[in-house]
């Protein structure tokens, strides 16, 4: 298992350095490169230079890309254009709250699609069934940002249950430990700042939890069909095992491995949808920052946030890999 | 018995294995008016068709039809819309659906809009299924059928689809829209480039899958070469999915085209209406008319519920297992 993981672990440096190559290449066929986007486009050529040289662009490409996979591999991504600050301090304060957001949003998903799939299944054709199937089509056909909209106006601007907008309420004085900010409010004991900041991520996160959640539904339901028709679980049933032991250790647990990988898929799904949800949230997460940095043309901020979704992408499929062998003992990992 | 010239005598054989291959399906019925039987008896399938129809009719016709121009501004000049001071007048008898931000007719820019958006998602999903399906086709066909130098060449390939597959969707999006500068296009291009690797995967699984069936051996046991076989033999049976994803993909076009607008990469000149667009210019006037928004957004959701309705009868249709 260890040498599992540590192999899994060096294959990411192929990937990265082909990534590192491909975004170096992107950053240089860009129209007008960083220095357009620095002085926009009044500039004068004198001045275009004088960032060139200051930025080593005039050097040889080949120089450049040593200086940029040196500075890459000391965790230096760069400083961002927009707010002048180092790519990698941005991140690390906002990524605590990115990953807040997808968990709980995976949370949702997970914790009421894994059942739901699973009674759609058992209860085929009832309104139960085909309430789910319909309601995980319409999750799939409503674009992310309209939901969040909608939940929005109605939940937060006309009912006002939740909080419309950011991580905490501003007039909220909690102390910041992790970045986590329900992680910090547990760790102070500050219980109002926990609450409040868990009643902040509701609603983006429901809004995030669509997509994943229909495709959970569908794949637990899916895949709990075809172990409802094997022979091991008609044996099973024939020999008289109760019900629940059945559907805990024949039903379910074989119909999970097709629905980890699902999980496991859908982490780059999750994190798109973030940059839309907490647009619409003001949720100041790395979403948010990145959709300014679209918006802004800041290539240093793109390019970084390319390589830590290639890193977050990798380890979420390990762990997948791994879960497989919690699952199912006949998987060995090699 | 006559003396057949070669190339006539492969022709026969090529005709014998592809009766050989087909005995097993072809009682009586090929396996796609099979599925196409299926596809008619399924109610949602019906639901999604029609709908699809109608937003083709819409699409072609519709803006021969309009009652307004999309682009003149009547709400400003007749003094109605003023959207600087929140006043967006809605549906009224002269303009069904009241008017857009800039006193546009809403109803005209609608139908106008659906063309447009037709057409982008139509474009992306044929650019990524002409590309996807070229690369996965040479993957196959490489490692079903060309031994050890094909294995490579498809495992290199497919590292490629995978470096392509790992990239969060969006971002990729983001990465060449923001490369090609916002426009319609760019918008095609980059939803045609996220659903290459999708399709690229699922043709090489299905060419691999058909390979190792027995018509394949039988053509192969003929001495029917090896080019005919992959392409006249395995191609068109491995199509099948194919076309369900290209239905399916038509509709997450549509979806991801309204997210790219979203974030500004759209089509920036609002000429020409497309539903993505107006839903992101409506955002700014929610609190003036929440109708800007839910007109397009409601096009985009039945849209993409209809096509995905189709995909998946036909997903099921072609495939019965899954129909237990």
């Amino acid at each position: 298992m260890f040498r599992f993981i540590v192999r899994r672990l060096l294959q990411l440096i192929p990937t990265l350095f082909g990534l590192s190559l491909l975004l170096f290449i992107w950053l240089h066929r860009l129209p007008g490169g960083p220095e357009t986007a620095i002085l926009g486009e009044r500039g004068t050529p004198e001045l275009r230079a004088q960032i060139r040289k200051s930025m080593g662009l005039d050097q040889p490409l080949w120089v450049q890309y040593g200086r940029f996979m040196r500075r890459l591999l000391t965790g230096d991504l760069g400083n961002s254009i927009n707010t002048k600050r180092p790519v990698t301090d941005e991140f690390l304060e906002r990524f605590p709250g990115t990953i807040e957001l997808t968990l709980t949003a995976l949370l949702i998903a997970i914790g009421v699609g894994i059942p739901l799939g699973y009674l759609a299944a058992r209860r085929r054709g009832s309104w139960l069934d085909q309430a789910a199937v319909g309601g995980a089509l319409l999750g799939i056909c409503i674009p992310v940002f309209f939901l969040a909209y909608l939940l929005k106006q109605y939940f937060a601007v006309q009912l006002g249950w939740f909080p419309a907008t950011g991580r905490q309420d501003v007039t909220m004085a909690a102390t910041r430990v992790t970045g986590f900010f329900v992680l910090d409010g547990l760790l102070t004991r500050e219980w109002d700042a926990a609450a409040d900041a868990l009643r902040h991520l509701i609603l983006p996160g429901l809004a995030l939890a669509s997509i994943p959640l229909a495709a959970i539904v569908r794949m637990t339901r899916a895949s709990v069909l075809e172990v409802l028709g094997e022979d091991y679980v008609r044996t099973a049933e024939a020999k008289g095992l109760t019900e629940s032991v059945v559907r805990r250790r024949h039903v379910l647990r074989n119909a999970m491995l097709p629905v980890a990988t699902t999980i496991g898929l859908l982490t780059g799904g999750l994190l798109s949808g973030a940059v839309l949800t907490e647009t619409v949230f003001a949720f100041t997460g790395i979403g948010q920052f990145i959709a300014e940095a679209i918006d802004r043309r800041d290539y240093p901020v793109l390019q970084g946030f390319i390589m830590l979704i290639a890193v977050v992408y990798v380890l979420v499929n390990l762990a997948v890999d791994i879960s497989y062998t919690l699952i199912d003992p006949r998987v060995r990992v090699r | 018995m006559t003396i057949l010239s070669p190339g006539r005598k492969i022709e026969k054989l090529d005709r014998l294995a592809e009766l050989a291959a087909a005995r097993s399906d072809e009682q009586g019925q090929s396996l796609w008016r099979e599925a196409f039987k299926r596809v008619r008896r399924n109610p949602a399938a019906i639901a999604g068709a029609v709908v699809l129809l109608l937003f083709v009719l819409i699409a072609v016709f519709g803006p021969f039809f309009v009652p307004y121009s999309p682009t003149d501004a009547v709400g400003i000049r007749n003094g109605e819309v003023a959207s600087g001071a929140g006043r967006i007048p809605g549906p009224s008898a002269e303009h069904w659906l009241g008017y857009d931000h800039q006193g546009r007719d809403e109803l005209s820019r609608m139908i106008v809009g659906a063309r447009q958006t037709l057409l982008v998602g139509v474009v992306a999903t044929l650019l990524g299924l002409a590309v996807g399906s070229l690369l996965g086709a040479l993957a196959g066909a490489a490692y079903g059928l060309a031994g050890r130098w094909g294995r490579r060449l498809d495992s290199v390939l497919m590292r490629l689809v995978d470096m392509l597959l790992a990239m969060p969707s969006l971002l990729l999006a983001v990465s060449i829209a923001a490369l090609l500068g916002p426009s319609l296009i760019t918008v095609m291009i980059a939803v045609g480039v996220i659903s290459i690797p999708i399709f690229a995967r699922l043709l090489r699984g299905s060419m691999i899958a058909q390979a190792n069936s027995d018509y394949v051996l039988a053509a192969t046991s003929l001495g029917v070469r090896r080019r005919r076989i992959a392409l006249s033999h395995v191609l068109p049976n491995s199509l099948g999915p194919v076309l369900v994803q290209a239905t399916l993909t038509l509709a997450t076009a549509i979806i991801e085209a309204a997210a790219l607008s979203f974030l500004g990469l759209g089509n920036p000149n609002s000429e020409t209406p497309e539903w993505g667009v107006m839903l992101a210019d409506a955002q700014s006037y929610l609190e003036a008319n929440a109708g800007l928004a839910f007109y397009p957004a409601i096009g985009i959701i039945i849209t993409a519920l209809g096509f995905t309705l189709l995909g998946e009868a036909m997903r099921e249709a072609l495939d019965p297992k899954l129909n237990r």
